[in-house]
């Protein structure tokens, strides 16, 4: 069973997103996503300042079974990536929602975090996709 | 729903994520695939490989029909229990499939092969042994197969079932098997570290599973089996050669027996053609300087002699990098760089002999 916390937004492409309360937004991958890949081997996070755009790929993990972008969940600028990921990948499996965060970002607009996905809809997602 | 094991339900007991696998419903792992890899670099690991395809071919002639059917020379088979690996070619020289055969005795041999490429092997072997006459083919359907593998795994196989085997299967060579009561059991593997594989009955498997797990053997799934023998550098079959490539495009001139040069195996012509005027292509091993996965059909670009493909290509847990066997051509020598697409980026690869890694050991 996926663990899908019900305080988090997600996204179609299986990123999750927290409101901090600074205004800025942690974003990770799903336990779902990490759970299809399998062991993570490599991270590749955007440095801080990066300006990204929402749905357009700004990372990238790979496992030892397959590679895959990570979206950014709006519009917005890096400000800090979890410098701890590239050297300990492994965390991403052991702890998608805590210490394996990606990174912390400003959104342009805080009404862009209306257009994702809650906790149920997600859910549903990933029901979809496993039949 | 695929076919089964008959340790299916075990695995599923202890936490695999099954998948399925040229048609059979596999452990790919039971929690982390590069932890059970380092378990069998460091102490040892047991896998369910009852979906390989165990043929017993018996009859007066046998030797001479497997001597015909096969690259490798079974003339080599001196003493019973003896085993070689071999391609079985078409008349092209492709490889239909690679395989294990065991000298049982002199009208019975014993072969392994892959279970993905089960019907079409099982059509060929039939067709010649009906060609050549007198050849009786038995699949195995009613037999299991566990290999323990590790530096550990042979004391764990004693101390799980019976002190016994130390005398009879502790002395085997490499790729040698003995018969002691119900278990057939062989000093070969896929994983380039010391181990068993043991040829059981299928209804004895879970019992013998049981006791292995008892004595402290974790179970491996298919994925570490495949980071483990491709640090080893042993061919996966279907990814390394198929029936497009020879055995000597595919780093397996090793395996070929062209001598005695009057033996005529199937596929013999054009081998000699190819060994006579140069073989094109190579097999070589390739390792990533930077950071990343090498994947397999990755174009790898080699300055000035042409372009390759990648064949198996992974991440290395014990060298804690990429590595892949790729096809390039025959001029690339071991110490090139050559230059990987890897998903729309230039990445820099040097060519390397392999096995990467033997008995827990880098060999870079």
């Amino acid at each position: 069973m996926s663990n899908i916390p019900k305080d988090l937004k997600y996204t179609k492409s299986h990123e999750w997103l927290k409101p901090n309360s600074d205004g800025t937004v942690t974003v990770g991958i799903t336990h779902h996503a990490q759970d299809l890949m399998g062991d993570m081997v490599f991270v590749d996070l955007p440095a801080s300042g990066t300006k990204v755009t929402a749905g357009k790929e700004c990372g990238v993990v790979e496992s030892v079974k397959a590679a895959s972008d990570v979206y950014a969940p709006v519009n917005g600028e890096v400000v800090e990536a979890n410098s701890a990921l590239p050297d300990s990948p492994e965390t991403v499996n052991k702890d998608c929602y805590g210490a394996g965060w990606m990174f912390r970002m400003k959104p342009a607009s805080p009404a862009e975090l209306n257009g994702l996905l809650d906790a149920k809809a997600y859910e549903a997602l990933v029901a979809s996709e496993k039949h | 729903m695929g076919n089964k094991t008959p340790l299916y339900d075990l695995h599923v007991k202890m936490g695999a994520k099954v998948v399925d696998f040229g048609g059979w419903d596999m452990p790919l792992h039971y929690g982390s695939q590069i932890e059970e890899h380092h378990k069998v670099r460091k102490d040892c690991g047991m896998f369910d490989v009852s979906h390989m395809n165990v043929v017993d071919v018996k009859g007066e002639r046998v030797r001479d029909f497997f001597r015909l059917l096969l690259a490798n020379d079974v003339a080599k088979l001196k003493t019973k229990g003896k085993a070689i690996y071999s391609c079985m070619l078409n008349s092209k020289g492709g490889v239909i499939d690679d395989l294990i055969v065991y000298y049982m005795d002199d009208q019975w041999f014993r072969v392994v092969m892959n279970a993905a490429t089960r019907d079409k092997d099982m059509a060929w072997v039939n067709s010649a042994a009906k060609e050549f006459g007198g050849i009786v083919v038995t699949p195995r359907n009613d037999l299991a197969m566990i290999a323990v593998q590790g530096p550990n795994a042979k004391e764990k196989v004693y101390q799980a079932l019976g002190e016994a085997l130390r005398t009879s299967a502790g002395s085997l060579k490499p790729f040698h098997a003995v018969t002691v009561g119900e278990l057939f059991i062989a000093t070969t593997g896929y994983t380039g570290e010391d181990g068993f594989e043991i040829i059981l009955p299928a209804k004895a498997a879970p019992f013998t599973w049981q006791m292995l797990s008892e004595a402290g053997v974790p179970p491996i799934g298919l994925g570490a089996r495949d980071t483990l023998r491709l640090e080893a550098g042993m061919n996966l079959y279907g990814s390394d050669m198929d029936e497009t490539t020879t055995p000597l495009e595919s780093g397996l001139a090793w395996t070929v027996a062209l001598e005695p040069a009057d033996r005529k195996f199937i596929g013999r012509e054009v081998l000699d053609k190819q060994k006579a005027q140069g073989v094109p292509r190579q097999l070589v091993g390739l390792v990533l300087e930077g950071k990343g996965v090498l994947r397999n059909h990755q174009k790898v670009q080699c300055d000035g002699v042409g372009e390759g493909e990648i064949t198996s290509g992974s991440f290395s847990p014990t060298l804690n990098q990429a590595v892949a066997l790729a096809r390039v051509p025959a001029a690339v020598k071991t110490g090139d760089r050559c230059t990987v697409d890897m998903r729309g980026k230039p990445a820099t690869v040097r060519v390397v002999k392999y096995p990467f890694v033997r008995s827990g050991r880098s060999c870079l």
